[in-house]
Formats: structure tokens, sequence, C-alpha cells
């Protein structure tokens, strides 16, 4: 094994390929965090009274509580009075093509891989690209509009769409929920909002790409989707945020709401700063993302793959509410270096015939930590339940860590819950036998890690599974292709 | 005066008596006003509401023991008892008149008396290991009360002769009793013992027994042990068994729940050494308002080890189901080898199941698994049985027993095992009237 020995060595020894800073002017409120910058943001986003008491409201309550220390995580604590709470790219007039983008901007995107206009023209994906909290493009808008359906950025829709914002923001996650969901209720800048009529199916994939960019922003997202009766929309996040030394605090909250018959396919690949390889800088990533299936035959789909970030705390829930719901979770995450993952989903099964998958792939390399947390709740009323979960950890080198924590509540005779969990290690058996076909070691790392991610992998949309792979690749170099 | 306060006041009066046990008790006593009993908040404790027990008034179990006769005994009694070793405790207190230890083999002494024997060393390094492990107020409140506790060791090279029967009873006939039984058991190198242990409340009140047996299972030595617990279902206990493998040893454990009104077992194995081997199987079938938690550790610090865990449920009524197993493998355990599972059936509406199969896995060559299912009984099974003219109800108790079967076998002497299927089969027709 001395070559799989090198291969993890060759891994560790990797760095962050997306580590750069595009010079955009920026103009900030001062760091800190009070009342006073709250109203700043609020005034700079020429919002409603009504959502600045909310988030005053939230303020306050955050004021009470404390930072959770649950999770299978260790990190400095964070000082939240050392934090800027808002940053706009100095660009005044919204632009009406990519043209009118700042090129640094479109550089930006470029050197992702992810330029606009080549997006725009061969895969027909809408992005709302999102760069340190405004949002600066939106693309293919009148197609959705003369669908009904309204994508746009968090603060339009509070501007355009105040009775939907005001109807859904905060319904599924309560500002009260968690620490940082109350946080980023105060204080959240932009973010994401969509609402798909009655009826109407979603003709390509929405997607969005958050990036922070200046330093010693905290990155406080808002994504609110609605999908109406009957309507199906598959939403895709991606986010990649460039090198820096301190760490930066992400706390995002995306809440989802499915009515009678609707779909809703929320896909992620989180690719934030890790921190290099002594594990010094990186993203902390504590987001708070529930979708309510809110009616009958909805379905919520997360699927997630995770290879950022120095610390990720994150849950993608689903609440079964209407009879004969869904609720799916796919997830691959991937730690390396000093990376600490705690990561999972809670299905809770309220309604009658409801159902729930959980498939969750961790893989651990150099001296990280992942953890799967998980929480499957089948109510009193909630009959004929069905779960199936499934989480297994690949563990490459030996310092790493692989840890399940499933918590299975089960308050229903009818209900059929299972749980398997398995943890192991690439045999030596399965690289001898790539080697003995005349596949080298590093080829059938790849091989073994990829099959291993498959049946995530294989939930992505095609535009996404490539980038996804990529992002694999890049996280374990040396192991994956 | 509540209750916490009357346990307060007793074990001060213990921490200040100048005894050998001194030093122990009272590193315990601290550790009790550290951490309080277990709050709701208590992640080890989420799901069983043990403070409760304490809003009781329990009495201090007294020093006498003769308020019990062998007469008491005979419901409690397990087969085989006549020809074995037998060690009995009432209300926490050893009862050296109802004991009797038949094999040569097997040296038996109380705590206080082994400090100063040639086992002084072995006592002081594993009297309280259980806390390094269970870190909340139960343990620590056993502890901090010893008294009454008894050291066994089986000597080197020898098979106990005959089995080791522990019956934990207590006196609840004018009173509500707290019972704190303590044991510190040895097997020396390339000893064999097997051991049955059982709960027995003798009158209508409630009874809370807080027990806790640390076991050191040395090099070559084979430890095989039988919890049944068929108590009142006015007596609650936390049963703690601390086994620790200091050399390359085999464990076999099976506990088998049926009755109890809060029924709570720790049972923890630590595998210091390489090529461990242990098994551990559970049963739980409840009725009524029972609440049954099994939380098991297997901790995994030396490579080669290999762990079975096999743990089954059948909950009827309002009964209530925990299960929490904790696999940890330490980074120099390489080549560990722990499966883990967890099967329950639900066949009340008013019953629930919390599962949590926990691992913890710091090193890379392992083959670690656990897997757990909630369900219901298969209705084709009922069926297939069914149309071959077996009324519902037979049908139904006729394959949970077929589900109960996979523990049962687990049960090595027989008697024993009739005796188990026998209370089982009872509970399962008892179950489907």
């Amino acid at each position: 094994m001395n070559d799989g020995l090198s291969t993890i060595e060759k891994t560790i020894a990797s760095d962050y390929k997306y580590g750069f800073t595009s010079d955009l002017e920026a103009e900030s409120a001062p760091k800190g965090l009070n009342e006073d910058i709250i109203r700043f943001i609020s005034a700079k986003k020429n919002e409603p009274g009504w959502l600045l008491e909310w988030r005053l409201k939230a303020y306050r309550h955050w004021l009470t509580m404390t930072e959770p220390n649950w999770a299978n995580v260790n990190y400095p604590k964070v000082d939240f009075q050392d934090v800027i709470y808002y940053s706009a790219p100095k660009q005044r007039v919204k632009p009406n093509s990519l043209d009118e983008v700042d090129p640094e901007l479109l550089r930006t995107f470029e050197k992702l891989g992810i330029s606009m206009a080549e997006q725009k023209r061969l895969t027909g994906v809408a992005v709302d690209a999102v760069i340190d909290s405004v949002s600066v493009g939106t693309s293919f808008k009148e197609e959705l509009a003369e669908l009904g359906i309204i994508f746009c950025s968090m603060s339009e829709a509070v501007q355009e769409h105040p009775e939907l914002i005001k109807k859904y923001l905060g319904s599924v996650v309560p500002m009260t929920d968690n620490f940082y969901s109350a946080l980023n209720s105060a204080v959240f800048t932009d973010g994401s909002f969509c609402y798909i009529p009655k009826g109407v199916r979603c003709p390509m994939e929405l997607s969005t790409y958050f990036r922070i960019n200046a330093e010693n922003t905290g990155q406080f997202e808002r994504t609110l989707i609605v999908a109406d009766e009957s309507s199906y929309v598959s939403y895709l996040e991606g986010c990649t945020a460039p090198m820096r030394d301190e760490n930066q605090l992400h706390a995002a909250v995306v809440e989802l709401i499915a009515l009678d018959h609707a779909e809703i396919k929320y896909s992620t690949v989180q690719n934030w700063y890790p921190g290099d390889k002594d594990g010094k800088g990186g993203i902390y990533n504590f987001v708070t993302k529930r979708g309510i299936c809110q009616g009958a035959h909805s379905k919520i789909s997360w699927t997630q793959v995770e290879t950022g970030s120095a610390v990720t705390w994150k849950y993608p829930s689903c609440i079964l509410k209407g009879d004969y719901s869904v609720g799916e979770f796919y997830s691959v995450a991937v730690t390396n270096h000093h990376q600490q993952a705690d990561t999972g989903t809670k299905m809770i099964h309220l309604g009658k015939n409801t159902r729930s998958r959980i498939v969750s792939k961790g893989i651990s390399a150099g001296v990280s930590q992942n953890s799967y947390r998980g929480l499957v709740s089948v109510s009193k009323n909630a009959a004929n339940a069905r779960n199936f979960s499934q989480c297994d950890s690949l563990l490459l080198g030996d310092r790493c860590g692989a840890h399940t924590f499933p918590y299975i509540e089960v308050k229903n005779s009818s209900a059929q819950v299972e749980h398997e969990a398995t943890t192991s290690k690439i045999g030596e058996d399965q690289i001898f036998y790539c080697n003995q076909r005349g596949i080298d070691t590093e080829t059938a790392v790849a091989l073994i890690v990829n099959g291993f991610a498959k049946e995530v992998m294989n939930q992505l949309p095609m535009e996404f599974a490539v980038e996804a792979q990529k992002l694999l690749a890049i996280t374990l170099e040396g192991s994956v292709g | 005066m509540s209750t916490v306060t009357t346990i307060k006041e007793k074990m001060d009066l213990l921490a200040a008596k100048a005894d050998q046990l001194a030093p122990v008790r009272q590193a315990a006593l601290k550790a009790f006003n550290n951490f309080g009993l277990p709050a709701p908040k208590h992640e080890e404790w989420k799901y069983t509401r043990i403070g409760n027990v304490f809003n009781l008034p329990l009495q201090w179990a007294p020093d006498q023991v003769d308020a019990v006769t062998a007469e008491d005994l005979k419901p409690f009694l397990l087969p085989g008892h006549e020809e074995a070793n037998v060690l009995v405790f009432v209300n926490g207190v050893y009862a050296s008149a109802l004991s009797v230890i038949r094999s040569a083999s097997i040296e038996c002494m109380s705590l206080e008396a082994a400090m100063d024997s040639g086992y002084a060393e072995l006592v002081a390094a594993n009297l309280g290991h259980s806390g390094k492990y269970l870190t909340d107020g139960i343990n620590a409140l056993s502890t901090a009360s010893l008294r009454g506790g008894v050291f066994l060791t089986v000597k080197r090279s020898k098979d106990a002769e005959h089995p080791l029967f522990v019956y934990n009873i207590t006196d609840a006939r004018q009173v509500n009793m707290l019972s704190q039984p303590r044991v510190l058991l040895h097997l020396a190198e390339n000893a064999g013992l097997q051991m049955m242990e059982t709960y027995g409340t003798i009158g209508s009140q409630e009874s809370f027994t807080n027990q806790v047996m640390e076991v050191v299972v040395e090099k070559d030595a084979r430890f095989e042990y039988y919890k049944i617990q068929n108590d009142a279902a006015h007596a609650s206990q936390v049963s703690t068994t601390h086994i620790r493998q200091t050399g390359k040893s085999f464990v076999h454990a099976v506990t088998i729940s049926l009755n109890g009104a809060i029924v709570r077992n720790n049972l923890n194995l630590v595998m210091e050494a390489e090529y461990c081997d242990s098994h551990m199987y559970g049963l739980y079938c409840m009725q009524g308002k029972s609440h049954i938690d099994n939380h098991t550790i297997v901790d995994n610090v030396m490579p080669h080890c290999e762990s079975n865990e096999f743990y089954k449920g059948i909950m009827g009524d309002a009964s209530t189901g925990v299960f929490n197993g904790k696999i940890f493998v330490r980074q120099d355990a390489q080549k560990t080898n722990a499966f883990q599972s967890n099967k329950n059936v639900l066949i009340s509406d008013d019953a629930s199941v919390n599962t949590k199969p926990q691992l913890e896995i710091f090193a890379d060559d392992v083959k670690c698994s656990h897997g757990c299912t909630i369900g219901r009984l298969d209705e084709d099974g009922i069926f297939y049985l069914r149309s071959r003219g077996i009324p519902d109800q037979v049908a139904k108790s006729l394959l949970l027993h077929s589900f109960a079967m996979d523990i049962l076998e687990q049960i090595k002497p027989e008697p024993l095992r009739n005796y188990v299927d026998r209370l089982v089969s009872e509970r399962l027709a008892y179950e489907m009237e």
C-alpha cells in the first residue's frame, strides 16, 4: 500500500484551487452587530417597516440565545462583533445584460469554470449570481416570467412580492428556531426567492452561485422557494469562496414549501475554502435548511455534495406534513486536512402514508472528522410511515474519523423504519484487483471513490454532476482521476 | 425532606467514615455534587426521565439484612439454584446468611476486606472505573454510597465448577426503597465463569435499584453473563455492568428484560487488549407502561478485536423502548470488526421506540456496521399461518416467538433457556389477548 499512502500524501498536499480574490470595490457597513446595523441594512435595502420589525425581533431573540455546542466539531468561537454584516459591490445600476456587468466579476465566474455566458448558451440554466450579498446578474428572467414563475433576488422580492414574502418568510424555519437562524433572520442581506405557480413545471434548472468575496464579511443568505399545487422545480445552489486566512462565517437559511402534488428538488454543491493543510483559515458553514411538504402527495428532495468549508454544520430536513408526501436526502460529504463536517438530515413524519429515504456517504481523509447526524421521527398519527436510511463512511488515512449519530423515534406501530450504516476503508484486495488488470493505484482509488458516491451523484442534474465530480477530484486530488 | 437531601446527608456521613473505601467515596461524592441527577437535557438520559424516580420519598437502605428470609427469596429463584454459588443482596447490602459459595475456585469477600488483602491494588484500580465512561450523577451516586459491596475473584486457570447466581432483592413491604448493590468481579488469567443475575422486589411499595457491577476479565479468561429482569411493575432500576477485558479474552453477555417501571441498562465493554472477542445480546419484551432503556458502549482500544451486538425488542401496550449502542474505535484499534444490530416490533399503537445506534471511528482499517429496524409483524407471515387454520392470535404469538428466538438461543445453559423461554411465551400469549 505504499502507493496508496503516497496517494494520500498527495491528497493532503493539494492546495485550494479556487483561492483568488477579485478586486471589486465594496461598500460596507462598519464591523459589529447592534440594532443600528440592522436598521442600516434594512434602510440600504429599502425595506418595508414590517420586515425591519421582524429583523429586530429576531435580533432581540438572538441576544437571549447561546451558541450551540452539541455538534461533533471544534473551532475557535466566532466573535460576532468582528464581522461586517453588509457589503455590497459598488455597482449601483442594475445591469440589463451581462455586457454591463463588471468584467472583473465575469472573470471571477470564468475562473470558476461557470462563465455565465457559456452557461446561458450551452445549458439553458438561468443563473441568479450572488456576490457578497447583492444579486448582480439574473438571466432567463423573461422566459420564466412568461410561465408566471418568479425567480429573483430576495431584496427584489421584498419590493415586488411583499404578500408572498410576508406569508412564507420564516414559516418553515421560524426566526427563533436556532442560534444561527435567528442571527440570519436579523441580518440577512440577500438571497433568492422562487415561486412556481399552480400546475407549472419549471422548464429549466434554476441556479444560484454564492460566493463570499470581501474580507471579513459573513454571508447571510436567505432562500425561499414556494412550489404551488402540482408544480415542479429543480433548484441548484453552488458555492465557492476565495482563499482567506481568517475564518469566515456563513449562516444561511433555506426554506422550501411544497403544496399539494408539488415537487421541489434542491441540489447543492458546496466548495468553500476549507482552510489550508494546517487547518488555518476556512469557512464556517452553519446553515439551516428545511423544507415542508405542506400538501398531500408533495415531494422534497435534497441532494448535497459537500467538499468545502473548515467546519460544516448543516442538516437539510423535511417535514412531511401532507399525506402521502415524500422526503429524500442524498449526501456526499468529503473532508480532508483539518476539515470537520457534522451533517445529516431530519425526516419528521406527521402525515399518513409518508415516505422518506436517506442516503449519506461520508469520505474522510487527512486528519478530518466527518459525522452523520440524523433524525427520523414518526409521530403518533403518522400511520404507515416508511423510512429507509443508509449511511456509509469511507476512510482514507489512519488519522481521520467517521462518526454516525442516527436518532430514530417511532411512536406509531404501523411504521416501518430501517437504518443501516457501514464504515470501511478501500480494501487492499479491491486495489489489487484493479492493479492486476493494469489499472494503476491512483486510478483505482478514483474508481472506487466514484463508485462509492455514485448513488448520490446520480441524483444530481447533469450540468451539476460534472462539476461535482470535478470538485470531488479537487478535494481528494491524487485520489480521484 | 426530599429524597435527594436525605441521600446527600447519608452520603456525607459515609464520606466522613474513615475506612479503606473513603477516598473512592469522597471522589464520587464530589462528582455527584458536580453532576447532580441527570436532567432531561443530558444526552445519555434524553429519553429516560430518571430524575422522576427521586420525586418519591425513597428510603435509604438499612445495614441489617435479616428482614428478608430464605422463604422470601423463593419466588425469585432461577433454575439450578441448588447447585450454584449464590450471592444475595438485600436492599443493596450483601446478605451472607442467604449466600453460599460452593466453588473452591471462587474467593468472595467484602470490598472493605479486599482493600486489605492481596487484591488491594486490583480493587483500587477498578472500583469506580465505570465512572470514566458514565459521567452522570446516577453512577456517582452508587460509588459515593459504597456499602455492603462484594469483591469476587475466580482463581487463575480454574473454571468455577458451579455457576454464580446473583439475586438483587429489594424489600419494599413497608417503604419505598433505594437499593444499591455493588460487585467487583475479577476473572484471573485463564479462569472461566458462568453468571446469572436477577432482580426481585418484595412488597407493593416502589423501589429503585441502582446497581453497579464492575468486571475485570484477564488474559484467556471466559465470562458468560446472563441478566434476567422480570421485576415488579412498580420497581425501577439502573443496572450498570462495566466489563474491562485487560487481556485477550471472551465475553458473552445476554440481557433479557421483561418487566419493570423504568429499566435502564448500561452495558460497557472496554477492550483493552488485542484479539478480544465479545458478544452482547439483548431481548426486551415489554408491556403496560414499562420503560426499557438499553445503553451499550463498546470501546475498541486495541487492534484485532471483534465485537458483535444484537438487540431485539417487542413493545406492547403503552411501553416505551430506548436503545443506544455506541461503538468507539480508537486510533490504534486497527483491524477491528464491530457489528451492531437493533430490531424492534411495535405491537400496540401506544408503544414507541427511540433508537440511536452510534459509531465513532478513528481508525481506518476496520469493518464496522450497524443496522436497526422498527416495524410491525409481517402480514404475509400472518396470512400464511392463518391460511393453514391457525387462529390470528396464535399466528401472531408464533411469529413474535420466532422473532425472539434469535436471542433466546444465545442463552447457553439449557435450564435457564427453558425458564426464560417460558416467561417469554407467557408474555407473548398475554400480549396477544
